[in-house]
């Protein structure tokens, strides 16, 4: 362990900070539609995820040693680089949050990561190609193929049981929800935990700690799985509350449609390698259902959004990872630590923000729309 | 740049009638649930056709989930 400097002791823990945002960014892939048809508990919704989540990222390690050897030239990387790519995803994560909207957190990864590397070892450092390859396709076409596929199974789900009782319908697809849900949170702690896992295998590698080709050492797993879970298990209601509510009205049976569609593009995909965003096939599979479902609304406001969202992520990530990487390359270790604090003084920004209209899993389902507008609930009608 | 066509289509290809048909199998499921439901309210009787209809349905879902979670673990491999 003489390798693990106080530099690489950072990483670590911003990585794992990261992983934690990712979770609480994440519960609402598996868990909105299941919270908004009743199918499960807030709670308990968040509690199954969480829990999934933990054991998901014991169970494959097979896409974290891709995005190591992949994206980014390793050898070129050095751990200030990846700490200013971990607090450009972290900074946008929180921000997509506050305003409740579903953005990736592997493009922010990404996005901080490439930033952070173009500017700290040059543009040669970054695989562009691979990036096409690896995130920007798969990014593309994953939200499409979900919902498509979402759109065609809930028409059928509603074609074929539209004579029934619909009490009978809807209980048995709520039932059914729990299991589609349960295994998309599953699929969610295989893929998206290895990114956390392939990030500090990166950090170990340029520091030398590990080799070049390594795979993630078992004590890496069991924190990144356990930061995930507990981002999870804590929710991040205000973008539940967009899936479950914002995008449409969402029904058990669509509901069930949505989180099928999810786990079998997340579950395919995993199984070839390819590193993709679940919240992107989530919100694809969310909107395909509420457009399979006749007079169904969907909020394309909404939608267009959040679809700014996800074109932006990776560019502002990016963005705020080549300011940190330079910040730090310049300024050394004063850098960093200025980088640090600043973070740190942002994050409690957003947090403190967020508490003026709190979204809680007592509240989720009241209304569709997340604001950062303070309540005013002792005040009924205000003038102006 | 080598863009594997043939691993994102096979994605899409996969993705689509695994959706399709587990949602349309527990559908039908469902169904069978409804009638069974539907009996018992109106005579107290059983619809027993509904019954294996719905029985034959869930399974056939809890088999594909199973499969989903041996595709999901390598060490099953």
């Amino acid at each position: 362990m003489d390798h693990i400097t106080f530099l690489v002791a950072v990483v670590i823990v911003t990585a794992l900070a990261f992983d934690f945002t990712n979770g609480f960014h994440d519960t609402a892939n598996a868990m909105a539609t299941s919270i908004a048809t009743g199918a499960l508990k807030p709670k308990t919704a968040v509690l199954i995820a969480g829990v999934l989540n933990i054991v998901g990222a014991f169970l494959s390690t097979e896409v974290a040693k891709t995005i190591s050897g992949g994206i980014v030239d390793d050898t070129l990387v050095s751990p200030g680089m990846i700490f200013a790519g971990l607090v450009g995803a972290i900074l946008w994560n929180l921000l997509t949050w506050l305003v409740g909207l579903p953005s990736s957190s592997s493009h922010a990864l990404f996005g901080g990561l490439i930033g952070a590397v173009w500017v700290g070892a040059g543009a040669d450092g970054v695989h562009f190609t691979k990036v096409v390859e690896k995130v920007l396709i798969p990014a593309l076409a994953s939200p499409l193929v979900a919902g498509i596929a979402a759109l065609i199974a809930t028409y059928f789900a509603y074609k074929l049981t539209a004579r029934a009782r619909k009490d009978s319908v809807t209980k048995g697809f709520r039932a059914g929800q729990i299991a589609s849900a349960s295994l998309v949170s599953l699929a969610h702690g295989t893929n998206d935990a290895q990114k956390t896992m392939g990030i500090i295998t990166l950090t170990l590698i340029s520091a030398g700690a590990l080799g070049h080709d390594a795979g993630p050492p078992v004590w890496v797993i069991a924190s990144a799985g356990l930061a995930i879970g507990l981002g999870t298990y804590l929710g991040g209601w205000r973008i539940i509350r967009t899936m479950g509510k914002g995008l449409t009205e969402i029904q058990s049976p669509q509901g069930f449609a949505a989180e099928t569609a999810s786990t079998a593009v997340i579950l395919t995909s995993a199984h070839l390698g390819f590193a993709l965003s679940t919240t992107q096939v989530a919100s694809g599979s969310i909107l395909g259902a509420g457009l399979g479902r006749r007079l169904a609304e969907v909020r394309w406001g909404v939608a267009g959004r959040m679809v700014m969202a996800w074109l932006i992520t990776l560019p502002a990530a990016a963005l705020v990872g080549g300011v940190s990487a330079g910040a730090v390359r310049y300024g050394g270790t004063f850098g960093t630590v200025v980088v640090a604090l600043v973070a740190v003084a942002v994050a409690a920004g957003i947090v403190l923000a967020a508490r003026r209209n709190p979204v809680h899993a007592n509240n989720v389902n009241e209304t569709h729309e997340v604001s950062i507008k303070a309540t005013e609930p002792t005040s009924v009608g205000t003038a102006a | 740049m080598n863009l594997d066509w043939s691993a994102l289509g096979q994605v899409a290809a996969v993705s689509l009638g695994v959706t399709v048909a587990v949602v349309v199998v527990f559908a039908v499921g469902v169904l069978g649930l409804a009638r069974v439901e539907g009996a018992r309210e109106n005579d107290g009787g059983t619809h027993a056709l509904g019954l294996a209809q719905a029985g034959l349905c869930f399974v056939a879902c809890a088999a594909v989930v199973a499969y989903g979670i041996y595709l999901i673990v390598p060490q099953f491999h």
